[in-house]
């Protein structure tokens, strides 16, 4: 009977909209109706309001705070201010970074927009009213907003530092410096650059930006006196974290604390750290005994709340006269604001920027970063990027181009013959990784290919013929970029936040009729992962993805894992869940078997069900098996069928691509029209094809806002001059190009499905193609290094300084 | 303060609330009357997460008094289709994954709506230049301006075939 009504075998995966499959997205049946539920939109019976007084100074002594009149102010029941928190040691709290960070000003603001008192009241618009009546008496100080100053200047920035002793990461230099934390043999670089017969050097900055999710910031706490429950909703994208750390400062039982991230409209890294208003909000519902909603306002989330990059990376790259890299140097010059919150793995202070050999096989270097206090705010997230790997990529990328121009040479030509061979795999890099896969010269190949880049080269050169002979005043540019990542953090054994492995979870429990739920420690902010894990599994067990529930966010119900950032989501949670599937896989064998009849070994998989081996018409299905673990009593086997996996990744993952960026650039204006953006990416094995390329689609368009006007701006007394939408660059659909996007597929030997992680790789890869392709319009005429971001002031600036204005 | 007796219609239902002067039209809709559709997100006028259609035209609700919405016809993404009847540009989002994290999706797809009754045949140039102020972050707008293309194409035909 099984076989006169069996689908093909075809027909049976098709159905499971497994991996490969551009399975539209479950989540979007409630965006689209406006039925999605952000932190915003929590609403409790009697919840109270919080928000901040902020200082206007960027470094200044707080004298005085006077609450009583903002006491006064109907609605407002209570402002809390540093010397509240004191008694319960809330009012400074650690830092990811190892450092410790002001909730509410001790005394002393180091930055603008510095959280200064917290005002609860019935609703925003009284705590708005109790904001403006707090009075703050303020005595200003000089200001820092140059990190090369700060580590020469007198002015003490964190007096509540000892200067003499060492901090988290090792002995500090200065009172305003924080650490010097270096990778590779110094001295082999130095000889090996020395004795090079073609040098360049270079001083790349990648200037200070935000990540700027459309959804700003924000919590509920709800403390439940009666049963002594905590539970915090919140834009957390590692809400098990957040659980934990909220513990161990307030003293709450793990247990007794319910974390719960919602929908999240967007991340990019702003919502990794744990921030003061999340403390405040926490504590004024422990002090009242209601709900207390905080949620940041857009200039708040620009000036306070994780800034990104804010590198000066000076860098010396050597070469024989024939284009082979022979070393690399490169000292950074890091500007980590007022308190070192920078969200990396602990043992990492900056971050994985030693990926910054890129894509080349370079067979000497070395890294040194600097750690800086100034006065700008804290943060150092990793914006739309695994940890400060777009700031390598981008100096990679830079120095190549510069060492192009050094050498005379096509810069495509010089990349393809220094990458790292398909044969060199497994790779270990000058700075000590092991680069998992790769094929960048058939990816590069196809990139030039796909763009005609000698049809391209021809243009521009015959485009300044006709400039110099005045028959047109717009030349071209050919951005080109090929990168490494590195991402999927990571291997427990030097991989930790706050102590806490950076291992990820999946928790399956298949239903009696044949359906499922899993459970993951990681959180989406609109990665789509309730419908690519579902797609993992289907794979793997044989369940259709559509009856496959995916839940994360809740630390109630999840098991434990370390959140979603740095594309970990699918190297690292994406592998427990294809791991937990097996387990299911597991038991179903030994059902299945007892089932037909037969040993164990005498079944196999095949798409959704065991079949007896040599005999495919005697098979159960998965559904079949699923109903007989919860209603059949089987020898040896325990009912149920259920399975957790807690993955550790043995490597990170190494996910490449090849990106062409054609711009053209009005000398008089300085605007720019990209004419054709082309983006290869190889992530290896490829789960929803529809999702990758709107993560691409999303993750150049956050690039090509970084590199062509977007900026955290500072005044020399530390204003902030980019606080809002107005001054603060984001693309509209009008800016924005249309992108061509295609791939190679090159898997990961140690991830269990060979996935890599893609939602970064456009970041990393955007923002050097773009900025290459300025630098490149100029290079006929000599320009080397311009900083970003190139907006049209800038552009037109470097024209007029290489005398292109007549 | 004192509080004003304002009178509106939001999705083909009459509503009346109290609501101080300086109340923003955008905090009536989500606190007042519970429709968490529209959302904030920068309360300048600049992202349109907020976008509502007032009266026949799209507006940021964010930087519209609530004072200012008395006697207004008002319509939000909920009122543009139903679970079982959803919207041709509520189904071509979706089908051509215009969306990501969703929180600019309902501010979108509304304005995308109001831009069709305006222009219900656009290129995808006056499409790009129609939602210009309604700002994404995930998406690159790719697949919204794809989806809107195809919304329009659908709407086209629908309406041929019912002439």
């Amino acid at each position: 009977m099984n076989e006169m009504t069996s689908p093909t075998r075809e027909e049976r995966a098709a159905k499971l909209k497994g991996l490969g499959c551009s399975r539209k997205r479950v989540e979007d049946v409630r965006f689209t109706q406006g039925k999605g539920n952000y932190v915003d939109d929590v609403k409790l019976p009697g919840m109270l309001h919080g928000d901040f007084v902020r200082s206007p100074y960027a470094h200044a002594r707080v004298k005085s705070i006077n609450t009583e009149a903002a006491m006064a102010v109907p609605g407002v029941l209570a402002v809390l201010t540093a010397k509240d928190l004191e008694p319960l040691s809330l009012h400074w709290m650690p830092t990811l970074a190892g450092d410790k960070q002001m909730v509410l000003a001790d005394g002393k603001v180091l930055f603008q927009g510095q959280e200064v008192a917290f005002v609860v009241a019935e609703n925003r618009y009284a705590a708005a009213d109790g904001i403006a009546a707090v009075e703050v008496e303020y005595e200003e100080l000089p200001v820092l907003t140059n990190p090369f100053e700060a580590l020469q200047s007198d002015v003490v920035l964190r007096e509540d530092l000892d200067p003499a002793a060492a901090g988290a990461h090792g002995p500090r230099k200065h009172h305003n410096h924080i650490f010097l934390w270096e990778e590779g043999d110094e001295e082999a670089t130095n000889q090996a650059i020395d004795s090079a017969e073609v040098v360049a050097e270079e001083m790349v900055y990648y200037h200070r930006t935000h990540p700027c999710p459309l959804e700003t910031c924000g919590t509920v706490a709800s403390m439940d006196k009666v049963n002594g429950k905590l539970t915090v909703w919140g834009t957390f994208q590692a809400p098990h974290v957040v659980r934990t750390v909220a513990s161990l400062l307030s003293g709450i039982e793990e247990h007794n604390i319910r974390v719960i991230s919602p929908d999240i409209g967007g991340g990019f890294g702003n919502k990794v750290g744990v921030y003061p208003g999340y403390v405040c909000a926490i504590v004024a519902s422990i002090v009242t005994g209601k709900p207390v909603k905080w949620i940041e306002n857009r200039m708040d989330n620009l000036m306070a709340t994780a800034f990104a990059r804010d590198y000066w990376m000076k860098g010396r790259i050597s070469a024989t006269r024939e284009g082979k890299i022979t070393g690399l140097h490169c000292h950074v010059t890091a500007d980590h604001g007022a308190f070192d919150a920078c969200a990396d793995p602990t043992k990492f202070p900056a971050g994985f920027f030693h990926i910054c050999t890129g894509s080349y096989d370079i067979p000497v270097a070395y890294v040194g970063v600097d750690g800086v206090y100034t006065n700008k705010a804290p943060g150092g997230v990793a914006y739309r990027c695994s940890f400060r790997v777009t700031e390598a990529a981008y100096f990679i990328e830079r120095m190549i181009e510069v060492l192009a121009i050094e050498l005379g040479m096509d810069a495509a030509e010089l990349r393809r013959i220094n990458f790292i061979r398909k044969d060199q795999f497994p790779y270990q890099s000058a700075l000590g990784w092991e680069y998992d896969s790769g094929d960048y010269h058939t990816a590069w190949d196809k990139a030039l290919k796909a763009v005609g880049y000698d049809d391209l080269r021809k243009e521009q050169a015959e485009r300044v013929e006709a400039f110099k002979r005045g028959e047109t005043r717009k030349l071209l540019g050919i951005g080109l970029t090929h990168f490494t990542e590195i991402v999927g953090a990571g291997p427990v054994k030097n991989c930790d936040i706050l102590g806490m492995g950076m291992f990820d979870s999946c928790e399956i429990r298949i239903h009696p009729t044949g359906s499922a739920i899993a459970r993951l420690g990681t959180i989406s902010q609109g990665q789509g992962h309730a419908t690519t894990f579902a797609q993992i599994l289907a794979s793997e067990i044989g369940i259709p993805a559509d009856s496959i529930t995916i839940e994360e966010g809740d630390t109630d119900t999840a098991p434990y894992g370390l959140g979603t950032y740095g594309s970990r989501s699918t190297p690292v949670a994406g592998a427990a869940t294809a791991m937990a599937g097996r387990k299911i896989r597991a038991k179903a064998q030994m059902i299945a078997a007892y089932l037909l009849e037969v040993h164990d070994d005498d079944v196999e998989w095949d798409v959704d069900r065991f079949v007896v081996k040599g005999a495919p018409e005697r098979f159960k299905t998965m559904a079949e098996i699923a109903y007989a673990a919860y209603n059949q009593a089987i020898p040896g086997v325990e009912p149920g069928l259920e399975a957790v996996s807690y993955y550790d990744p043995p490597n990170m993952t190494y996910p490449f691509g090849a990106y062409i960026c054609v711009m053209e650039i009005d000398v008089d204006t300085g605007e720019h029209q990209i004419r054709q953006f082309y983006a290869l990416d190889d992530c290896g094995t490829r789960i929803n094809p529809m999702v990758i390329e709107g993560q691409v689609h999303g993750g150049l368009t956050e690039a090509l806002a970084i590199a062509m006007g977007q900026e955290i701006a500072y005044d020399e007394i530390g204003n902030v001059k980019t606080g809002t939408l107005m001054d603060f660059f984001l693309p509209t659909a009008w800016e924005t190009p249309h992108y061509t996007t295609d791939h190679t597929e090159t898997p990961s030997p140690h991830h269990p499905i060979g996935a890599k992680g893609v939602g970064e790789s456009p970041n990393v890869g955007g923002v050097p193609a773009f900025s290459n392709a300025v630098h490149d319009a100029f290079r006929a005429f000599g320009l080397r290094q311009s900083h970003m971001p190139h907006d049209h002031w800038r552009i037109w600036k470097t024209a007029h300084d290489l005398g292109l204005h007549g | 303060m004192t509080k004003m007796h304002i009178k509106l219609t939001v999705n083909g239902e009459p509503k009346e609330v109290l609501a101080e002067p300086r109340e923003l039209l955008i905090h009536t809709l989500r606190e007042q009357l519970n429709i968490t559709g529209p959302h904030i997100g920068c309360e300048t006028s600049h992202c349109g997460a907020c976008t509502v259609e007032m009266n026949g035209k799209s507006v940021k609700s964010c930087t519209v008094f609530a004072a200012q919405a008395n006697g207004a016809e008002i319509t939000t993404i909920e009122g543009l289709g139903t679970p079982d009847a959803l919207h041709v540009l509520q189904r071509a989002f979706r089908e051509h994954h215009g969306l990501q994290c969703g929180f600019c999706t309902p501010g979108m797809i509304t304005r995308a709506h109001r831009l069709l009754q305006e222009n219900p045949n656009p290129t995808e140039e006056e499409v790009r230049f129609g939602i210009s102020g309604n700002l994404c972050r995930c998406t690159g707008y790719q697949n919204i301006v794809k989806s809107i293309l195809a919304a329009a194409a659908e709407m086209n035909a629908m309406k041929e075939a019912a002439e």
